[in-house]
């Protein structure tokens, strides 16, 4: 069973800054949609292949050509905020 | 005359203006002006290109003056749900975190309306990241049932659905990951087509769970949707899982009537879950189909009851991961912090709604250390399961026909409870898992006034077949007469 | 010390050399201005999807042959998830559970002459992350730039089982490496620009124990020099923490070259926990037998093969041999001179002496380039050789050659740069030079033969180094022997 610990875990994983009322609700309303899931449990999957693509498609390649890059200014226009020629972010700390 | 103008089908407006009866000009301005006074109290668009239009109507006019029309879109204003990328025009996705978001490029399908010569009317509202089957989820406003304004016109692709119902497009392209465009064409009445996955290119949709999503049309009649399907069906190099198969003529192919047509009516779409009316009507339904000269039998698609959680395993996975990417970074949001984990965590937590947030964390959930094989590995299993169910029983029968949804349209608020409202899903979901083509259609009315879906689901690839079956049941049915009452 | 055994595997990273990025048609030249070789694609539009590169996956496919991988028959594309303002989706497209190629082999050279097998567990395609600029330094800065032209360039992971003992090893290792993926002409192997970056792992054990000691990741080496003073200090850090009763702590540390030590990076996520799932927007590949085969029909000798061949089939010393292999064009360059002019040793010499002094021998594209071409080479060795010029002027042809691109007896028929080797020309002037000088011949006949050396010297001045050096001395020699007999 999800506790709050797992909440925030995942939280931190999935990078989202949560309130406390925000990870106590969603402790529930997970918890409450895995019980559901567990119902996969009971199906027996011995042997069964994963379907990762629903068409079967293989080899999918593109040829090693250059096609001309975007317009500069364009990739930059819904930048949050820029210095010159380079996006810009606040400083780095780790986690 | 306004009101008629924007009642015509695709059809009927490419034969108007072939005729030189109508123009593109005039009818695009009538859509305009309906949009002005009705989309107040509907919420169908995001954004309205009220310009661009104009002089794509315009150009298209030119076109057609010259007898150069480019083909059975030229000139026909369209709907695209926000979740489709168009150059300098925003697409939000229905999300504060994508709010200002221009896009740099169109998507594939985007590119292929215009070069057909469709006029984009605007850019329509939804569930935010097509997560939702109400379009109650969007972060601006939420979308009215023109049958009901009380009601959700169903969703993610929920703006598309009640802009063709309310005359505000006459067509429009919907996104269909779990059921999002054949659920709010169950609701509002319309033809929704979700077609095998890879048949359309998804370069340009910005991805919500991207081994499910697929885009398709909602339309007015079946024969626009074949015709909508037609022009933007095909390979696209931008897109590996995209299908290099031939694209054939839908809208040829309609008039191939049902007769000899071999449909199974699986058992698990008609248990104690579904509205008696949706049952009823259903019911009536296959009897048509079976007049019409199809035959039927029962079928088992044993493992549909798993649906739903295999769904909500592999989508908010995937989702948890195509989300990602924003982070106050590149686009969209940012909220200040003082480092760069604060930012992102803040822009995030701020710029997703509840929904969203609730399936990232659903999905991180599933794809992180120790539970990957319990919940994701399962669940791709399982969905193998599900598929082989559609193989088996494809190997005796054509086609499939069920309900599209268990209910009809629910009143705004109705679900509160999240599970609630995925179990809406449950007929849908099996299609997108399996990866085949399925269409929903109206086949008559609730004691309530409100449109009911039928589902019909094909082969893989067989789009055409699917198209065929319907196009035989909507011209023995009366049920295109009917209208929502709208001032 | 001795009583710890070292246990080093190596994880290299190398761009490969193709025209455009790993997923989508952006180039991937370096150097230019910051976000101008971006497209959506790179750039992590919403939105936007990625389509596989063929050659990235040939150069791996090569690359993997090379190192005597098997091929694993369907290979698959995984997302890796972390959150880094470089990376502009915030996962990487990578591959995990199904690489495209597993158990290889490296071979390498050790120092008393014997050979050593080094396991390659893995090799797997994935893309290059964007770069960042600090405003100021990692610690200090209130920003940080982001320039996203090298995200989606084709990276090529390759890791080596733990089977490395020493720093020198893992050096030659990496040096072994380099060189075979400089030879297929997959990568460019320029570790300063960052086009091969390697880290390591690095533990100590008992010798003799079958358990591993707890490793630590080092990173941030970037020369073949700081990777083997990187590995020796952290080895004996960790054998100075070990023998004071310390455990090691399963860490990232960084290399500081300027300070010559590793340092702890603080663990940059606190728990990694990648959530790899398959790539739901690639295919998987399928790697048909016949597709392989091909592949290995088209790959070149190998360099360690080559010197071999080298030393066996040219006759040349192994310094030679090495250093001829360093690349292929050089090997090539020399293969194709000695085909012209089967003299190996000469050409050898030559190609040592002064073509590497003015082209580094690992330098493909200037060997490529260069206007001196093996057969212009032949050409000047072919006038030394039949006397047509000198050794020393040979020389100066040579570097001629090298500014104009002309051949070599172009250069001396234009500038009568011909030996006379005209014995009744040359005898006219050695006449005039024993004459104008009296003092040297002087010398000679009281018995100083070293005196005729200075009369070469001389006669060699007056012709401008063009004399036949041969015929002058036999002159001298006749005449200095008659001047000795006193009739001059």
């Amino acid at each position: 069973m999800i506790d709050r610990k797992d909440v925030e875990h995942v939280a931190r994983l999935g990078r989202l800054a949560l309130t406390e009322r925000e990870l106590e609700r969603m402790r529930g309303e997970l918890a409450a949609i895995l019980e559901y899931i567990e119902k996969l449990r009971a199906v027996n999957v011995e042997g069964v292949e994963p379907t990762s693509h629903a068409v079967p498609v293989v080899n999918v390649m593109r040829e090693d050509e250059v096609e001309p890059p975007s317009d500069h200014e364009m990739m930059m226009g819904n930048a949050p905020d820029r210095s010159g020629e380079f996006f810009r972010v606040p400083r780095i700390i780790e986690d | 005359m306004a009101g008629d103008l924007t009642r015509l089908t695709v059809h009927g407006l490419t034969e108007a203006y072939r005729g030189g009866e109508e123009t593109p000009t005039r009818v695009v301005e009538a859509y305009l002006a309906r949009i002005a006074r009705l989309d107040g109290d509907l919420g169908a668009y995001l954004t309205v290109t009220g310009d661009t239009a104009l002089a794509e109507a315009r150009a298209a006019e030119a076109r057609y003056r010259r007898h150069a029309a480019r083909g059975p879109l030229d000139g026909v204003p369209v709907a695209l749900k926000d979740v489709l990328c168009t150059v300098g025009v925003r697409t939000t996705c229905g999300s504060r975190i994508l709010e200002t978001f221009v896009p740099p490029y169109d998507a594939t399908v985007v590119t292929r309306l215009r070069a057909a010569g469709a006029v984009l009317l605007g850019k329509t509202n939804m569930d935010e990241f097509a997560m939702g089957s109400s379009t109650e989820h969007s972060a601006f406003k939420p979308t009215r049932n023109p049958w009901d304004l009380a009601r959700v016109p169903g969703g993610s692709s929920g703006g598309s659905a009640a802009a063709v119902a309310a005359d505000l497009a006459a067509v429009a392209l919907g996104t269909d990951t779990g059921g999002s465009i054949r659920q709010p064409a169950a609701f509002c009445g319309l033809v929704g087509f979700k077609p095998t996955y890879g048949r359309v290119s998804r370069y340009g949709l910005v991805a919500f769970a991207s081994s499910l999503d697929q885009i398709g049309p909602l339309a007015k009649d079946v024969r626009d949707c074949a015709l909508l399907l037609g022009v933007i069906a095909g390979h696209d190099r931008r897109d590996a899982t995209s299908l290099t198969a031939p694209v054939p003529d839908y809208a040829s192919a309609l008039g191939g009537g049902a007769r000899g047509l071999r449909i199974g009516v699986p058992r698990e779409y008609f248990n104690e879950g579904v509205d008696p009316d949706v049952e009823r009507s259903v019911r009536a339904a296959i009897t048509v189909l079976r007049d019409l000269g199809a035959t039927t039998t029962e079928i088992s698609l044993p493992n549909t009851d798993y649906g739903i959680a295999v769904y909500y395993i592999l989508a908010p996975a995937e989702a948890s991961s195509n989300l990602a990417r924003y982070d106050g970074v590149k686009y969209g949001l940012r909220v200040p912090g003082r480092d760069l984990i604060e930012m992102s965590g803040r822009t995030r937590a701020a710029g997703f709604g509840a929904e969203v947030k609730r399936r990232i964390m659903l999905g991180t959930y599933a794809l992180s250390a120790g539970y990957y094989d319990a919940y994701y590995g399962r669940a791709q299993k399982v969905r193998t399961l599900v598929r082989r169910d559609f193989e088996t029983a494809f190997a005796n029968v054509d086609l499939i026909v069920a309900p599209t949804t268990p209910n009809v349209a629910f009143k705004h608020g109705e679900k509160e409870d999240p599970l609630a409202m995925y179990l809406n899903d449950v007929f849908t979901v099996p299609g997108n898992l399996a990866g085949i083509p399925a269409v929903s259609l109206r086949c008559g009315f609730s004691r309530d006034g409100l449109p009911i879906g039928l589902q019909l689901i094909g082969r893989p690839l067989e789009e055409a077949t699917v198209l065929r079956a319907a196009y035989a049941y909507e011209q023995a049915t009366p049920w295109l007469d009917r209208r929502p009452e709208l001032p | 010390m001795s009583t710890w055994e070292i246990v080093i595997g190596l994880e290299v990273h190398a761009q490969l050399l193709t025209r455009s990025k790993m997923f989508c048609g952006c180039p991937t030249t370096f150097g230019a201005a910051p976000n101008t070789q971006t497209c959506p694609v790179c750039q992590g539009m919403p939105g936007v999807l990625p389509v596989v590169n063929r050659r990235a996956v040939e150069f791996g496919l090569r690359t993997a042959l090379a190192f005597n991988c098997q091929i694993n028959p369907s290979c698959r594309f995984a997302r890796k998830h972390y959150y880094y303002p470089d990376m502009p989706k915030n996962y990487q497209i990578s591959q995990y559970e199904e690489p495209l190629a597993e158990h290889g082999w490296l071979e390498i050279d050790r120092p008393d002459g014997t050979t050593r097998r080094i396991g390659i567990q893995r090799l797997h395609l994935e893309e290059d992350v964007g770069k960042l600029i600090h405003e100021g330094s990692l610690e200090t800065a209130q920003a940080s730039l982001v320039d996203f032209n090298r995200a989606g360039v084709p990276l090529m992971e390759t890791v080596s089982k733990p089977e490395l003992r020493s720093p020198e090893e893992a050096a030659e290792y990496l040096r072994a490496f380099r060189a075979v993926l400089v030879y297929l002409g997959v990568c460019d192997g320029n570790m300063e620009e960052g086009s091969l970056r390697c880290d390591a792992n690095v533990s100590l054990r008992r010798p003799g124990a079958r358990e591993f000691g707890t490793k630590v990741e080092i990173k941030n080496m970037n020369s073949f020099r700081n990777v083997q003073r990187a590995l020796e200090f952290e080895v004996q850090r960790q054998a100075r923490a070990l023998e004071a009763g310390e455990a090691i702590v399963q860490e990232t540390r960084l290399w500081d070259a300027d300070r010559g030590y590793t340092r702890s990076m603080r663990s940059k996520e606190y728990a990694h926990d990648y959530r790899y799932f398959p790539e739901p927007d690639l295919v998987p590949l399928v790697l048909e037998p016949a597709g392989i085969e091909a592949i290995r029909a088209t790959l070149r000798e190998l360099p360690r093969a080559r010197r071999q061949r080298f030393v066996s089939d040219y006759g040349l010393p192994a310094y030679d041999a090495a250093v001829l292999t360093q690349s292929r064009a050089l090997a090539e360059y020399f293969e194709s001179a000695v085909r012209a002019f089967p003299n190996p040793k000469v050409v050898s010499n030559w190609i040592m002496s002064e073509l590497l002094r003015e082209i580094p021998g690992d330098d493909e594209r200037a060997l490529q380039a260069c206007r001196v071409t093996p057969e212009h080479l032949v050409g000047l060795l072919r006038l030394i050789e039949n006397a047509t010029i000198s050794g020393k002027i040979a020389k100066d042809v040579f570097e001629r050659m090298l500014r104009s691109g002309e051949a070599a007896d172009t250069i001396v028929q234009r500038e009568g740069l011909t030996q006379v080797a005209d014995a009744g020309a040359l005898s006219a002037i050695v006449d005039q030079v024993l004459a104008a000088n009296p003092k040297p011949v002087e010398d000679y006949r009281r018995g100083k033969t070293a005196a005729a050396k200075a009369l070469v010297g001389l006669v060699m001045k007056a012709t401008q180094g063009k004399a036949n050096p041969a015929l002058v001395n036999q002159l001298l020699e006749e005449k200095l022997s008659d001047a000795r007999g006193g009739r001059l």
